[in-house]
Formats: C-alpha cells, sequence, structure tokens
C-alpha cells in the first residue's frame, strides 16, 4: 500500500500541469475522469501505433472524440451495437494491436457481457475496456442508464483485472497502468463531472496496490472510485470528536490489496466498504472475501445500493439516498463503532 | 475449372477427412457430426490449397487465420489440423474425455492451430472481422477465412458483424456460410425463416456468391472471385447438406448431433467410401 495525500474539499483555483510517465496533460485540475482517459489515450496513440480505439456511438459521451480527431485511422464507431465490438476487438488482439473499447459501463458490463467473457477474458486477449457513466453518475438518465452491476460482472470473469480510480489523476494513472499491463483490464469511471480526490499528480499507482490516504486506528473506510473523496471528508469530519479513521482507496478491485485489508482488520478490527455499485459481488464482497478468508473478526458494514435499483436524480442526491457521501459514511462510522462483534483470543494485540 | 487430378486429390482428402470425423466420433461417444460433415469440402479446399501456413509455426504472424464461427463444427476442424500436422493423430483418441485438449468446441489456447476459441454462436465471424481490420492495421498481407453457420445467423450479433464489415469493407476476408438448411430443432426455414440469405447480405453491402458447397471448382472458383475482390467483403453462401457422405445422416435433424455404435460406424465408413 502507498500513501498519498488527498485534497478534501474544493478543486484547486489554479490550473496545475501535470506529468505523467509518457504524456503530459495541461489544466488536469479541470479536465474530467473522461476527458482525462480521452487525452491520456490520445497521447499513448500517438506514441504507440499498437493502440486503436473502439466505440459504439458514443464518442462524444465517452470523450474519446478527441482519439478520432488525432488519431482517425486507428478510430473506429461500430454505431449501436456493442456485440460485435467486443468480438471485433477480440480479432484484432490477436494482430497485436491494444484495442481500448469504451462505451457506457452498464453496456460492457451487461448487454456485451459474453463477448467481454468468451472473446476477451477466455481467450486472454489483450483488450482494454473502459466504461463510463458507471454507478448512478449519470442519475437522471434513469436505471437503465446507471449502472451497479459491472465491477460484480467483470471481477467473476477470470484473466480480468478490475480498476475504478477515484478522480482524474487517478484515472489518468490507471490508463498508463492499463495500458502497461498484458491482458483484459476494466476500468470503471463516472460521467464526468467528479471532483478531485488527489491535489496533484504526486502518488502511486500500482495495479493491486491501495493508497493509503489517511492513517487511523479505530475503523478503516475502504473505498473505490467516486466515493473516496467522500470516505476522505467523511474522516476528516469525524476527527476532531476524537475518532481515528483509516481510508484506503483500493482502485483496484481485482486483483485485491489483500495485504492491506488484513492489515486493517489487525489494526483497526472495524471496516466499511463504500462503493457506487450494489453491495452484491462488488468491492464490498471482495473485502469480506479476504476478511473471511483471514479468519479474524470484525466489525464489517457495506455500504453501496442494498440489493435494489437505484432511483432517477442528481447524482449527488443519489449518493446521499443511498449513504455512499460523506454523510452516509460519517452515519456508519458511528454505528459501526457501536457494533459487538467477537474478538479473536490469540491476536497478539488483544 | 480445376484440372481433373487437383479435383481428386481434394476429394480423395475430404473422403478422408469425413472418415476421421466418423472414427473420432465413435469414439468420443458422440459429436455435432451432421454439421462437421457439411462443412468439410469448405475446409479442405481452404487448408489443402489456399491457406498460407506452417503447421511447424502456429504462431507465425504474417499466417492466414481461419476461425470456425459454428465452433461446433470442432470435430471436422480438429481432424484436418491434425491431418495437417499441428499435433499428433492419436491425441483425438481422448477427444472430449477429461482433461483433454478438445472438446466439442476448440480452444485456441489448447489447440495449436486453431486461431479462435469459438462455440458460443455469433462470435467468431466479428473476431474474423476484427483480424482482417488488424492485418491492415499492422501492414500484413494475411487473409482471414470464417464459416459461419446458417443457423447461427439467427444470432443478431451476426447482423452486428455483418454490418460492420459491410461499413469498414475488410477485403482480406472471405466468410462462408455452410448453409446446410438445418438448426438443432429442425430445418431452419421452419424453425427461423433465414431465406433470403443472399438479398440479406447484399442488402448489408456484401457481395455474395452463392454455390454448390459440396462442388471443389464451385468452391476453388469462388475462393479465388473472393481474392480478386477490391471493393466489398465477400461472403460465399455454401449449399450444403447436413451429414454429407453418410447416406443415413444426410439431411437428418436427428444427425446434428450423435453418437456412433459399431454398426452405424461400418455404415457410415462404406457409405463415405461409395461417396
Amino acid at each position: 500500500m502507498s500513501t498519498a495525500t488527498p485534497t478534501a474539499g474544493k478543486p484547486a483555483k489554479k490550473a496545475a500541469k501535470a506529468t505523467g510517465l509518457t504524456w503530459t496533460i495541461a489544466d488536469a485540475d479541470h479536465m474530467t475522469q473522461a476527458e482525462i482517459y480521452g487525452e491520456v489515450l490520445t497521447q499513448a496513440a500517438l506514441k504507440d501505433g499498437r493502440v486503436v480505439a473502439l466505440t459504439a456511438d458514443l464518442a462524444k459521451s465517452t470523450k474519446i472524440g478527441k482519439f478520432e480527431q488525432k488519431v482517425p485511422e486507428r478510430f473506429f464507431n461500430f454505431g449501436i451495437a456493442e456485440a460485435n465490438m467486443f468480438a471485433v476487438a477480440s480479432g484484432m488482439a490477436e494482430t497485436g494491436l491494444i484495442p481500448v473499447v469504451s462505451t457506457f459501463a452498464v453496456f460492457a458490463s451487461l448487454r456485451a457481457a459474453e463477448f467481454v467473457r468468451t472473446d476477451v477474458c477466455y481467450q486472454k486477449r489483450n483488450v482494454k475496456i473502459i466504461g463510463t457513466h458507471s454507478g448512478t453518475s449519470f442519475g437522471q438518465a434513469g436505471t437503465t442508464h446507471h449502472c451497479t452491476e459491472d465491477i460484480a460482472v467483470m471481477r467473476c470473469l477470470a484473466n480480468m483485472t478490475v480498476i475504478a480510480p477515484a478522480d482524474a489523476r487517478a484515472t489518468a494513472k490507471a490508463v498508463e497502468a492499463m495500458l502497461a499491463h498484458d491482458g483484459p483490464v476494466y476500468i470503471r469511471i463516472g460521467r464526468g463531472f467528479e471532483p478531485p480526490c488527489y491535489k496533484d499528480m504526486d502518488f502511486e499507482f500500482t495495479i493491486g496496490k491501495s493508497n493509503l490516504l489517511r492513517d487511523g486506528t479505530d475503523i478503516t473506510v475502504i473505498a473505490a472510485g467516486i466515493p473516496v473523496l467522500q470516505a476522505v471528508e467523511a474522516a476528516d469530519r469525524v476527527k476532531p470528536d476524537g475518532v481515528s479513521v483509516r481510508v484506503i482507496d483500493m482502485h483496484t478491485i481485482k486483483p485485491i490489496d489483500e495485504e492491506a485489508i488484513v492489515r486493517a482488520v489487525q489494526d483497526t478490527r472495524r471496516l466499511i466498504t463504500v462503493e457506487d455499485h450494489t453491495v452484491v459481488g462488488g468491492l464490498g464482497t471482495a473485502v469480506a472475501d479476504v476478511i473471511a478468508k483471514s479468519g479474524k473478526g470484525c466489525a464489517f458494514r457495506k455500504l453501496g445500493y442494498q440489493d435494489e435499483y437505484s432511483i432517477v436524480g442528481y447524482p449527488e442526491d443519489l449518493q446521499h439516498r443511498y449513504g455512499i457521501d460523506a454523510d452516509g459514511i460519517v452515519s456508519a462510522i458511528g454505528e459501526v463503532l457501536k457494533q459487538d462483534f467477537e474478538q479473536d483470543e490469540d491476536w497478539e494485540d488483544e | 475449372m480445376l484440372a481433373a487430378a487437383e479435383r481428386k486429390r481434394l476429394q480423395d482428402k475430404a473422403r478422408a477427412i469425413r472418415e476421421e470425423i466418423v472414427k473420432v466420433t465413435y469414439a468420443c461417444g458422440g459429436s455435432h457430426i451432421g454439421g462437421a460433415m457439411s462443412q468439410t469440402d469448405v475446409l479442405v479446399a481452404l487448408y489443402y490449397k489456399y491457406m498460407r501456413i506452417d503447421p511447424a509455426r502456429p504462431d507465425w504472424e504474417d499466417r492466414d487465420r481461419f476461425v470456425l464461427s459454428k465452433g461446433h463444427g470442432g470435430v471436422g476442424h480438429a481432424v484436418v489440423l491434425a491431418d495437417k500436422g499441428y499435433f499428433e493423430r492419436k491425441l483425438l483418441d481422448d477427444f472430449n474425455k477429461t482433461g483433454s485438449p478438445f472438446g466439442m468446441h476448440l480452444d485456441r489456447l489448447k489447440v495449436r492451430g486453431v486461431d479462435a476459441s469459438t462455440g458460443s454462436l455469433g462470435h467468431g465471424f466479428g473476431i474474423s472481422i476484427g483480424m482482417a481490420m488488424g492485418a491492415r492495421l499492422t501492414g500484413r498481407q494475411f487473409r482471414v477465412y470464417c464459416v459461419v453457420g446458417d443457423g447461427e445467423c439467427h444470432e443478431g450479433s451476426v447482423w452486428e458483424s455483418a454490418m460492420a464489415a459491410g461499413h469498414f469493407k475488410p477485403t482480406n476476408l472471405t466468410v462462408f456460410v455452410d448453409r446446410n438448411r438445418f438448426c438443432l430443432d429442425g430445418p431452419t426455414e421452419e424453425v427461423m425463416p433465414l431465406d433470403p440469405l443472399d438479398g440479406k447480405f447484399e442488402s448489408f453491402g456484401w457481395r455474395v456468391l452463392s454455390i454448390d458447397g459440396h462442388d471443389f471448382d464451385a468452391i476453388c472458383g469462388a475462393i479465388e472471385t473472393a481474392h480478386a475482390e477490391t471493393a466489398r467483403p465477400v461472403v460465399v453462401i455454401a449449399n450444403t447438406v447436413k451429414g454429407k457422405g453418410v447416406d443415413f445422416m444426410e439431411n437428418q435433424t436427428a444427425w446434428h448431433y450423435g453418437g456412433l455404435d459399431d454398426r452405424m460406424k461400418a455404415r457410415a465408413l462404406e457409405s463415405i467410401a461409395r461417396s
């Protein structure tokens, strides 16, 4: 687990120039997750002729349109037809290309699920998938366009790596890591209006290694994606009351950072997971699997959509309603701190 | 027109492949033998006359690719690959057995010479388009051949693929539809009609060649016509007979999938020898 300092609060007012390993991004403070990935991909494609982009009539919505302008000969729009697009990506990968498929999370993970499974994962094809508008980030579009199941679906596919970056800066690093990784990768991002969590580019982003954003001893909040910033805000809010909260950005849900989870169980004995996703099969389930395997007792709560379909509304209203914003996390912290659980006898700290 | 000796060479090879399909089916307890028989002549023309491949180098980057989109014809494809020398024939003795690399639908990561793992219908067609587009993008000259089942054309994704190829025009791709007119539950025109199949592809922007899929002159002529086409992707509707070569299997819904006992095996081999 690497450490980093997040910004809890408003985005920085001054535009900053952020430099990655192979690309340069201007105005990282004001670019959204989606704009950033479009930019990073375009830069990568200009340097690496193997990178090709595929979309299904969502070039504008998924912000991959920049790629189309700069590298038109390696940009392919398949119209509103996702299944074939993933099959084509698999075939392109056979020729040594690195196809990056971009569409809404709900279509990548559900409509085209069998193509992702059979043509990409089963055949170990080097195809990259970026699911945008995940969770309820496209709140007003309604439940058909929400996607609260993609982590669960993608996580259960063998050979797949699943990443949910917390903000635009993390997305830039995630895209870079994705391109360097050999094998299928799924990155889920929001619609692109989310405030930044990381204040600059000075942090590690390694697939499978979580980031420690706040250290703490009373309770641990493990979050992925947009709720990471909310977890940081919640931690800062309860701090004056003397509650010491550890916050972990579990940006890679598969393979998950087991070591960080077991250490959190050992150190804080109380854990909360937060995700913009159903609590069935997502981050919370992945963390619960690790806790169960460790054989150690702890108080545990999963925040997310509780096996239900999300209602229509503004994303921030929905995050509040379903308890995955800072308010919801603060309440859950209070409840889990009071929760009884069976303590192990043989732990060295007892 | 093929020279008589060339025609006979291909016919003899097709007969040998069909005999092998019968023997493997007998040994493994059952296979999708009907469709394996109907596709055989197209596979023989491709593998024994046209494809630029090297069985010693199954990963050779410039090899022609073959995708059996109707993956249930895998038993027939495996027999061809064994005969070409991709692996030893005796490995097929374990076909379908627990732990064998060979199941009904071939896995590219387990079987040398298989370019795409297929089985679920409506996938291989799109994969072959990706390979053909990839050849163009990477500046390679290889060709891609794909065999789609006619029942497979019930799948919506086939028409997504047909539409995409009509748009991107990969002329280095040749698609065959094994038009044996049967799917699992019965004749295609009763289960879910496909005709006019040629008109459907034409309206999606394809050049359509409709041939007798058991006539090597016609198959070879179609392949050469496809090679010469520079404007549109080519689909060859190979009109075939399900169970071709085995008299008691031909055009029988029941022989979509089946096993053979000693008596049936002997009769099947006799029938193929006469064909």
